[in-house]
Formats: structure tokens, C-alpha cells, sequence
């Protein structure tokens, strides 16, 4: 987000956006965080599927699961639907 | 090069058939409509062309004329050259998307068969469909006949895609008096038309990846239409595509000297056509068909002595404004002919308009509003002649009523 | 409709890179989203989105930000079905007409309830009779969720919106839930399906499949909504999955009007002992509250003896396995 806003002259017509949300962080709106333990996790996936927010990626080349804490919103499904519990929604330490 | 060269073929046609023709010629991709009085004959016409093999597009017969505007604005926005027509109720139902075409910035190019809006029901001709959409951000031509139909949808496709445009247009006939009257009209060979038009071609614009590409919907250089904004961005937007109706106002001008040069065909400059306007006293300003009478009456005026002149406007938006101020200036004493009626105001949309744009003038002419022919009732040249009458009378005795009825029994 | 059938592993689809990318503004746990999202894993080559005003439209489109890393058009609420069409048209003429390079171009149309069933509902008919080949998805969370929780014709009896709310009168919505996809399969469609996220391998085969119709087709997703329903977050896939067992929303695919369950839906058709009561679905969810009273328990019954009859119904017509 720009300080000064853009002229009428200086932007795309019709309201075309000129940035991708991956700009956007979403991850201040979350209230708890998910904690995973690295032992019960099997890589089932689950978890990757089920995040509204694509904030959990599997790294094939590490063999495991990575949560991208810029977009969790802390809603809480994976640790809920985790077939294993290995996921646990913490408030952050502060 | 001189318009001998270019043969022109003579067709006996009604206006619905011109404005199907044009369309033809014009080599447009997808035609989405919906049948309505007096547009009917339009999109019949249209679907004999591609029964017969006669044109490639695609015509999608659309279960409203909401969708049918819709699938237009989509259509366009994938980057096809589309046209629709449609008439009172049929564009009444098409208001809220003639909003979202012209935000959109899609150059859709729709026949307006203009016919009275319900309640009563009538099917006859007559401007409030139109006016009542004036608001809409549509670039809007009236022509006088036939002729004018099949050579303004042709100018228009190249209007509404020209880049600095890039704004949807309406083209309005009247009903039944132009759509289904049968007149002589001088056809252009498809491939000049088709040379005149040319391809489409498409703004610019910034991308969420960075790029700037093409304003379409493309896969390859992908991009978002019809995002929401937030009272910070929407001013500008609609800031716009008052720029790009101001720019309308000059390339209207040069594509109508562009295609006289072609057709030997020129409607004023455009814009607006004066009739022995240079020293006229008394005159007429008026939207439509009812032009081709007036002249006439005009004819018979000057014969008699009278200094009469005619105004016949023919793009309602972007409104010449600085082109009235020109032809005007000099006149005495202004009719504005409406067809068209906004109850509860001081006279209707073209009086307002023009006694608006005539304001600033040091001298400027009296102004009068003359609502007429609602419903597709017709004035008679002894009814019009009565206008000119009123005037003469009127430049003598000094202040009269602001708004008169032609034609209504009192 | 090919046989040929798409195969994936769990581990392709998690690798495959997002087109409703991070960063769109849908609440936390937000059924749709996570729907959408998994949805457009399967699309399959070049693809063109056009969607209804709602929900999800509005969380990806935010000026100046874009969630969709594809072509994406919105016009309006009741017309996504016609936005489609105009797509499909001109795709066809200019590829006729040598305009386009790519081969195929894939058109999915995305509505809520409100855009579908509602307002949507003319324009969607429109378009499946006229035979444009796209696929329409309705992500279903059983109201206007994006005007603040007002009903919807996909709005089940009993819940309570804000235009139905649960009152000393009024118990929430009086009326049934439109039976959207059987006016979908009485258009005699090639593909009509129902799925829900929580079974999302399924889902991705009926995308694709949807996709592969060289026609319309149409897709029923069911997705809960924690803000709409005042359910926790958390559960919303627990949701999804309960939807199923309670046969509350039993899935299924049509081909040809032929109908057949799903795996989950005719496990619990050939083990009706696996089947859950309606109440294990509708409690925990806010809209549902007021109907665990001893004053409306009555209407509980009545909800479950609707289900129960509703799934008798498709019971019988399905072919059998």
C-alpha cells in the first residue's frame, strides 16, 4: 500500500488490480497459531488440503510440512481435522 | 480518392434491416439479443445471415436482455467484437449492466429501436427508453433514417474500439417510423466496410504480475475485470471515462469525415447537422426523424420569408456542447424538441441540456421545450409548422410558457 | 464425456501451485474459501473464472489486489451464468477465426447460493438450455453470507438469518431448502454432481469431470460457514464431513441422468448403521440453537424425518452400485 495514492491519470482503467494478494499479509489477524509436533506428523497432508488460506506447504524436498505464518489466520482447522493431533492451536509467546 | 469509385449497391430497406446489414459487414463475432418491438426485425434478419452461412458469428439468443447485455460484456471482455439490440422494456431490463458495460470500458455496440417505455404498454416510438439511460456512461447517436442507421452502426464499431474510447455506444432509431419503414438506402461493399472497421485493437493495462498487457480476458497475460473498490479508487475510475467521452467528441468528428470520404456520406460534422442555421432568427432543435419533416417545413418557411433554421442533434453524449454555442449563438428564439418526458421537471432531458450548455453565452437564444410524439403519436407538418408559428409569435410578444405539448388534446 | 479417468496423489495436488492465492480477506476457516481453493487444483489446462457478486468474489478481487493468478471476470450477482456464456461465445468464434493460440480454453463459472438458486437461477437455465460448454460451480453455505447472513432459497428449515431470525414466533426459516440440483438434472445435463470439501479427493475427480463435458455441467459444493452458521472455526471441515454422514447433503454424481452415490454417501447407504442423526450435524452450530428447546424439539424431528425421507428418496433413485 502506497503512501500517495495514485491519480486518475496514473491508473489502469476499469479497475484492474496491479497487485497480487500475496502482497497481502493476512497473518496479524490470527489470535492463536498452530504448534506442530514434528513426531506425531506422519506427512499425510491432510492439513495441506484443508487450509482455506494455502498457508501450509509441503516441501517434498525436506519431507515435511512448513506453516507460512504471514497468511495463517489461526482458524484452527488443521489441528482440528490432523488424523494423528500432532497440530495445536497456542497463543503466540509474546 | 473520390467517392465515384467506390460502388455503392441500392437496397429498398427498412432501418431494422439496414442495421442488420451493417452488422454483417462489420465482421462481429458474437451477436447475444433478445427479441423486442420494433427491434424484432434486427435480430430475425440477423439469424436468416446465420442460418445461412452468410456471416461467422456466434448469435447466442439469450433468455433476457440482461443476459443478452451480459454475455455481450463478457464476450467483449474475451476480447470479441459484439453488438445486441434491444428497445424499451428490453433496454429498461438491461440498466443496471449498461452501468457495469460502461465502467467495464467494453465497446458493445447496441441498436436502440427507441419506443416508449410501459406503464401503459405501447410499442410505438418514441425517445424515453434512451434518455431514461443517459446517465449510463453509453455513448448515444440518433440517427434521422435508414440510410443513417446502416452508416452510423458501421462508424460506431469503430467509435467505441478506437483505444482513447474504448466506451460502449447506442445507435437509436425510431420505432417503426425509421426501424420499419422501407427506404432506399446506398450499401458499401462488404470488404470496404470490413477495411474501415479493421481489427480490434486493445488498451493497455497493469497486471498483478507486473506486466502490462492487453485489456482481456487471456490466460496467457492474465488479469482481473470487475474488482471492488473502495470509496478511495471509484471517483477516479468514473474520472475516466469522462476523459475518454471527451475524447468520443473528437474522434466521433473524424470518423465521420473519415467514412464521407468513403461513402460520400456526411452527417454534419457529426455531431451536430445544421439546416440553415447560419442566419437564422427562429429555429428548431430536435433528436431523430422528425429532422427529415422539419426540413421541409423549414424549405417552405424560408420561401415565405422567414429566417428558420434547423438544428438536428445527433450525438446526445458526449453532448457537443461547444458546437450548440457555435450553431446557436446567433439564433433569437430556440424550440427543443423532446420525445421524451421527465415528469415532475421543467421540460424534458434535451431542453435541460441544451438550455444548459447555451447558459454561458453572453446573448444567447430564448429556449422553449416542446414535448411531443410520446407514445409514437405522430405530428403532422401542420403541427410542426405550428412550432415556427409559436416562434415568430413569440420573438414579437416576448415571454411565454417554458414547456409546451404538441399534439396533446387539452 | 471421456472414461479416461485423472489420477492424483495427495502429494501432486500439494505441490501444484495455487491459482485463489494467500492473501484474500475470507474469514478464518472459511468453508468456501478452502473449497475454492482446492477446486481450482483441478483445473487442467488454460482456464477462464468468471464469478458472481458474493463471498468469494468479493475476498479475492479487493482493489487494488488480486487473489486470482488467472483471467477473472465479475459483473454482476445473477448473471455469472451469462458472463460464461459470453466467454464460451467468443472463445468459440475466435478460435474459429484463428484469434486464439491455445487449443482449448476451460470456462468455470463460480456462485454462491444466493447467485445460483435466487437471483441466479434464470440466467444459469438460460445458459444450460442453450448448451455453452463451461462448468458451473455453486459453493452452497446456505445464505446471503456476504450482505450479513440474510436467507436464501439454499437456507435449511429451522436455521435462523437475519431476515429469518429464530423469534418467539418464527423459529428460523419456515420454509425447505430448494432442491437446486434436481432442477439442475431435470435440465438434462451430461454431468450433475454434489461434493463437499471435506471429501476433497472427490471433489477434484468431479471438477475435472465437470470439466471434460463438452457441454454444460454442473457441480453442487457444500460448504459450511462459521461466521453465517456460528460454528467454531475449527470444525468447519468436521461440518462438511457431518453434512454427509447425517445425510443432511449426500453426494453424489449424475451422468446422463444416471445417478450414482459417492464412496462416502454409499458407505452409509450400504451400512445404514454408520448413518448419524441429524442432531450430531446441527448442534454446536449457532443457527441451529434455538431448536434445541423442549419448544421446538418438535422441529428437530421434523428435520430429521425430512432428511430421512429425502434420502429414501435418492436411495431409490440411484442406480445401485
Amino acid at each position: 500500500m502506497s503512501s500517495k495514492e495514485k491519480t486518475w491519470k496514473e491508473i489502469s482503467i476499469a479497475g484492474v488490480p496491479s497487485k497480487s494478494s500475496i502482497g497481502f499479509m493476512t497473518g496479524d489477524w490470527k489470535t492463536y497459531m498452530p504448534v506442530r509436533d514434528l513426531e506425531k506428523c506422519t506427512v499425510c497432508l491432510t492439513c495441506v488440503m484443508f487450509c482455506p488460506e494455502g498457508a501450509i506447504k509441503y516441501r517434498p524436498e525436506m519431507g515435511k510440512i512448513e506453516f507460512d505464518f504471514s497468511f495463517c489466520k489461526g482458524c484452527g482447522i488443521c489441528a482440528n481435522e490432523c488424523p494423528t493431533k500432532a497440530i495445536t492451536m497456542k497463543m503466540p509467546e509474546e | 480518392m473520390t467517392t465515384q469509385q467506390i460502388k455503392q449497391e441500392i437496397v429498398a430497406m427498412n432501418g431494422d434491416e439496414a442495421v442488420a446489414l451493417a452488422v454483417k459487414q462489420c465482421d462481429v463475432d458474437v451477436v447475444a439479443a433478445y427479441p423486442i418491438t420494433p427491434q424484432t426485425i434486427i435480430v430475425e434478419k440477423f439469424s436468416e445471415y446465420v442460418a445461412n452461412g452468410e456471416v461467422q458469428t456466434e448469435f447466442v439468443c439469450t433468455e433476457s436482455e440482461h443476459s443478452a447485455m451480459t454475455a455481450c460484456l463478457a464476450a467483449a471482455a474475451t476480447g470479441a467484437r459484439t453488438f445486441t439490440a434491444s428497445a424499451s422494456a428490453g433496454l429498461a431490463l438491461m440498466h443496471e449492466m449498461l452501468f457495469v458495460t460502461s465502467g467495464s470500458r467494453a465497446p458493445v455496440v447496441m441498436a436502440v429501436a427507441n419506443r416508449a417505455l410501459s406503464s401503459p404498454l405501447n410499442i410505438h416510438g418514441d425517445h424515453s427508453d434512451s434518455m431514461a439511460e443517459r446517465d449510463s456512461g453509453w455513448i448515444q447517436i440518433y440517427v434521422e433514417n435508414a440510410q443513417e442507421a446502416y452508416d452510423s452502426i458501421i462508424q460506431a464499431f469503430r467509435i467505441a474500439e478506437d483505444i482513447e474510447v474504448s466506451l460502449p455506444i447506442i445507435v437509436g432509431l425510431d420505432g417503426f417510423t425509421i426501424s420499419h419503414t422501407l427506404e432506399r438506402t446506398d450499401v458499401l461493399p462488404e470488404e470496404t466496410v470490413k477495411k474501415f472497421v479493421g481489427e480490434r485493437k486493445f488498451p493497455m493495462v497493469l497486471n498483478h504480475e507486473g506486466k502490462t498487457v492487453p485489456f482481456k480476458l487471456d490466460p496467457e497475460n492474465p488479469m482481473l475485470m470487475g474488482p471492488n473498490v473502495s470509496p478511495n479508487y471509484y471517483f477516479e475510475f468514473k474520472r475516466q471515462q469522462e476523459e475518454a467521452m471527451r475524447n468520443a467528441l473528437k474522434k466521433i468528428q473524424e470518423i465521420n469525415t473519415e467514412y464521407a470520404k468513403l461513402s460520400g456520406r456526411s452527417y454534419g460534422n457529426g455531431l451536430v447537422d445544421a439546416y440553415k442555421l447560419d442566419d437564422a432568427e427562429i429555429a428548431i432543435l430536435v433528436v431523430g426523424s422528425t429532422a427529415g419533416t422539419l426540413k421541409v417545413i423549414v424549405d417552405q418557411l424560408r420561401q415565405e420569408g422567414v429566417k428558420a433554421g434547423l438544428l438536428r442533434l445527433r450525438t446526445f453524449r458526449p453532448f457537443p456542447v461547444e458546437d450548440l454555442k457555435n450553431t446557436l449563438k446567433n439564433v433569437k428564439i430556440l424550440a427543443v424538441m423532446d420525445k421524451s418526458m421527465s415528469p415532475g421537471s421543467l421540460g424534458a432531458a434535451v431542453f435541460n441540456e441544451v438550455r444548459n450548455a447555451l447558459y454561458d453565452l453572453k446573448q444567447r437564444p430564448t429556449v422553449v421545450n416542446y414535448i411531443f410524439g410520446l407514445g409514437g403519436r405522430d405530428s403532422s407538418p401542420r403541427d410542426l409548422k405550428r412550432i415556427y408559428e409559436d416562434l415568430i409569435r413569440l420573438a414579437k410578444t416576448g415571454q411565454t410558457e417554458s414547456v409546451h405539448y404538441l399534439g396533446l388534446r387539452e | 464425456m471421456t472414461t479416461q479417468e485423472w489420477k492424483f496423489t495427495a502429494k501432486e495436488i500439494a505441490q501444484k501451485p495455487d491459482l485463489f492465492l494467500s492473501g484474500h480477506r475470507a474469514c478464518a476457516g472459511c468453508g468456501p474459501a478452502a473449497a475454492l481453493r482446492l477446486i481450482m487444483k483441478a483445473t487442467r489446462g488454460p482456464t477462464i473464472v468468471t464469478q458472481a457478486t458474493g463471498c468469494m468474489e468479493i475476498v479475492g478481487s479487493i482493489y487494488p489486489y488480486t487473489s486470482w493468478a488467472l483471467p477473472w471476470l465479475h459483473t454482476a450477482f445473477e448473471n455469472a451464468a451469462a458472463n460464461a456464456s459470453g466467454i464460451e461465445a467468443a472463445l468459440k468464434i475466435l478460435s474459429k477465426k484463428g484469434k486464439i493460440k491455445q487449443e482449448h480454453i476451460d470456462v468455470i463459472a463460480l456462485a454462491g447460493d444466493g447467485g445460483t438458486i435466487d437471483i441466479g437461477l434464470q440466467a444459469l437455465s438460460g445458459a444450460v438450455e442453450r448448451g455453452h460448454d463451461f462448468l458451473f460451480i455453486l459453493y452452497d453455505n446456505e445464505g446471503y453470507m456476504n450482505t450479513g447472513i440474510q436467507r436464501s432459497g439454499g437456507t435449511p428449515t429451522g436455521a435462523a438469518t437475519t431476515t429469518t431470525p429464530a423469534g418467539s414466533v418464527n423459529p428460523g426459516k419456515l420454509e425447505k431448502k430448494k432442491p437446486i440440483t434436481e432442477i439442475m438434472l431435470a435440465h438434462e445435463m451430461e454431468y450433475v454432481a454434489t461434493a463437499t470439501p471435506y471429501y476433497w479427493k472427490d471433489m477434484l475427480t468431479k471438477v475435472r469431470k465437470g470439466l471434460e463435458v463438452d457441454g454444460p455441467a454442473f457441480l453442487h459444493v457444500f460448504a459450511p460457514c462459521p461466521r453465517g452458521w456460528r460454528s467454531e472455526p475449527a470444525r468447519t471441515m468436521e461440518y462438511s464431513k457431518l453434512s454427509v454422514e447425517s445425510c443432511m447433503f449426500p453426494i453424489w454424481e449424475a451422468v446422463n441422468g444416471k445417478r450414482q452415490l459417492s464412496t462416502p454417501s454409499k458407505l452409509i447407504a450400504l451400512a445404514p448403521q454408520k448413518k448419524k442423526p441429524v442432531k450430531a450435524y446441527l448442534e454446536g452450530q449457532g443457527r441451529f440453537r434455538h431448536l434445541f428447546t423442549p419448544q421446538n424439539s418438535h422441529i428437530l424431528d421434523e428435520i430429521q424425518r425430512n432428511t430421512d425421507e429425502r434420502w429414501n428418496r435418492l436411495l431409490q433413485k440411484c442406480e445401485p452400485a
